[in-house]
């Protein structure tokens, strides 16, 4: 069952096109990668499919549901981990996952236990009644994550779920991924800079470039049609998005650096 | 298909979510309310002190502090809302509030919620004017309806002026200029009102001025209520009316630009 499907989906910025023409479908139970480079559209994408964006043209669906037309069913069924940390500092680990369980609908009865349960599969019991603002950014990453599981969501959305993490803590992150999908069922999409890591947990990967899919696929078989002999997934990367990169790194993605700055600055 | 009833309880609870995670903030950090709190004190203590010797502003069968009490209240109510809206800024920047919009919470619940924790905030300010206002000698109403009139008041006041906060925010999007405007804003909205002297003493035009002014309302209904003499010029009915309608209004375009902050 196609449990993503996008449909000619498109998102302009006044003549930017962020994401141009998106055709894409994930299967339930993938772990599906987006990958490309800074300013490919990856953030956009998902913004989108998390109704935080509306499209400019193009339609699509998540767990059968229309992201426009029936957007609040969508936010139902998704988990999402943004880009940026942003648990709230000022809260408890334990807070920050008691206000999303009530805005999820938990029942009452369960909403304790259901914490505890994402508390310890994330590892963070011990650390659930300390302040995030104290919280190194690995632990608030985890955090993050047992916040967008506690729904038990269908769909999985993480931008960069790795980010700043040290190869210990991604390891980790990607253990759960895998975990998430094997236990619960979950679909997972998520986007990621790192190649070792697309090929290690991802089913299939899309190579994102200037907002349009430059090549889909399993990484075995993107790897397999370059051809050469001991090719990774990095060389595909770069023989895919390697062309025009000089005219990325706009203003945006200043801006976002400077948000990541100053979060780093406030959390740590 | 889900009920009314059921929608509309749904959205309550949510609301009452979004304002339980304020104050569960601000329980981590008082700070913000302690400085607050700083700024009634002087009003009374020095300006209200200062003016009530001089005898120069005509306040009826109440004396000056007695007047300037209910005013000082609907100020610190007022600027302790009127900063609100920053919080979004920062919340916006961090991307906390994408989660917020990727979960299953109404928008209007999102918005008001935050709009109400204002009020919550705001409270603490009044129990501050209430304490001080004993201390120099206010002939305070202690009717217990009296004093739920005066916290539901301070709450739909304190909802309008973040929800007109968090509109402000969604507008101007950066720290910086919220800063500005956010100064240049509660000067006006606190001096062409009649927190700290009657209407009657001003010049025609800043009557009018005035008169559309939610904050003299306020301070209208708040002087009837807290006040062992107090009267209401516009009646109470009025009072509540005009706020009631001006925080719906807010609260709608609030809800409306809510999503925007996303993009
Ligand atoms: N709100 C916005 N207003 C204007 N332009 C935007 C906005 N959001 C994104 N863009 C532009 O859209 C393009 C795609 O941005 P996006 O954030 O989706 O890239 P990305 O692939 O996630 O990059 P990164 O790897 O750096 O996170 C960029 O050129 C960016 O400048
Ligand atoms: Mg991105």
């Amino acid at each position: 069952m196609k449990i993503i499907e996008t449909n000619a989906l498109t998102r302009r910025f006044g003549d930017l096109i962020a994401c141009n023409n998106l055709t894409i479908a994930v299967e339930q139970g993938e772990i599906f990668g987006l990958l490309g480079p800074n300013g490919a559209g990856k953030t956009t994408v998902i913004k989108m499919l998390t109704t935080l964006l509306p499209p400019t043209s193009g339609n699509a669906s998540v767990a059968g549901y229309d992201i426009v037309h029936h957007a609040s069913d969508v936010r139902r069924v998704i988990g999402y981990v943004p880009q940026l940390l942003s648990a709230d500092g000022t809260l408890t680990g334990y807070e920050n996952l008691l206000i999303f369980a009530k805005l999820y609908d938990i029942p009452h009865r369960e909403r304790k236990q259901r914490i505890h349960e994402v508390l310890s599969f994330m590892d963070l019991e011990d650390e659930s009644n300390r302040l995030v603002r104290n919280y190194s950014g690995g632990m608030i990453r985890r955090l993050e994550i047992a916040q967008s599981m506690l729904n038990r969501p269908r769909v999985l959305f993480l931008d960069e779920p790795t980010i700043g993490l040290d190869p210990l803590a991604r390891r980790a992150v990607g253990d759960l991924i895998t975990d998430l999908r094997d236990n619960y069922g979950a679909t997972i999409f998520m986007t990621t800079h790192l190649m070792e890591e697309a090929d290690l947990l991802c089913d299939r990967v899309a190579i994102m470039h200037l907002g349009k899919v430059a090549a889909l696929g399993s990484p075995a078989e993107l790897k397999s049609a370059i051809g050469k002999e001991g090719t990774t997934l990095e060389d595909v990367f770069v023989h895919f998005a390697g062309s025009k990169l000089e005219s990325e790194g706009d203003y945006r993605d200043y801006r976002e650096t400077q948000r990541t700055r100053r979060t780093a600055r406030r959390l740590g | 298909m889900k009920s009314a009833f059921s929608t509309v309880l749904s959205f309550c609870r949510k609301t009452l979510v979004i304002v339980e995670l304020e104050i569960r903030k601000m329980r981590h950090d008082p700070t913000e309310l302690i400085m607050r709190a700083v700024q009634p004190v002087l009003w009374l203590l020095l300006f209200g002190e200062v003016f009530a010797q001089t005898r120069a502003i005509p306040t009826g069968n109440i004396g000056y502090l007695d007047f300037l009490a209910p005013g000082i209240l609907a100020q610190s109510v007022l600027f302790i809302a009127i900063f609100g809206g920053m919080s979004v800024i920062w919340e916006r920047d961090l991307g906390i509030i994408h989660k917020f919009l990727a979960s299953p919470t109404p928008r209007g619940a999102l918005a008001l919620g935050k709009a109400m924790s204002g009020g919550a905030r705001a409270l603490t300010q009044a129990v501050v004017v209430y304490i001080l206002a004993l201390l120099i000698g206010v002939k305070m109403n202690w009717n217990p309806l009296a004093l739920l009139g005066v916290i539901v008041m301070v709450v739909l006041a304190a909802t309008l002026f973040s929800a007109f906060s968090l509109i402000i925010a969604f507008l101007v999007r950066t720290r910086e200029r919220f800063m500005g405007i956010g100064q240049v804003l509660t000067m006006p909205f606190f001096f062409a009102s009649n927190a700290i002297y009657p209407i009657a003493i001003m010049p025609p035009w800043l009557q009018v001025v005035s008169r559309g002014n939610p904050l003299t309302y306020e301070v209208d209904a708040l002087r009837a209520l807290m006040l062992k003499n107090g009267t209401s010029v516009y009646g109470l009915g009025m009072d509540f009316a005009v706020l009631f309608l001006c925080t719906t209004i807010l609260i709608i375009i609030c809800t409306y630009l809510y999503p925007r902050a996303a993009t």
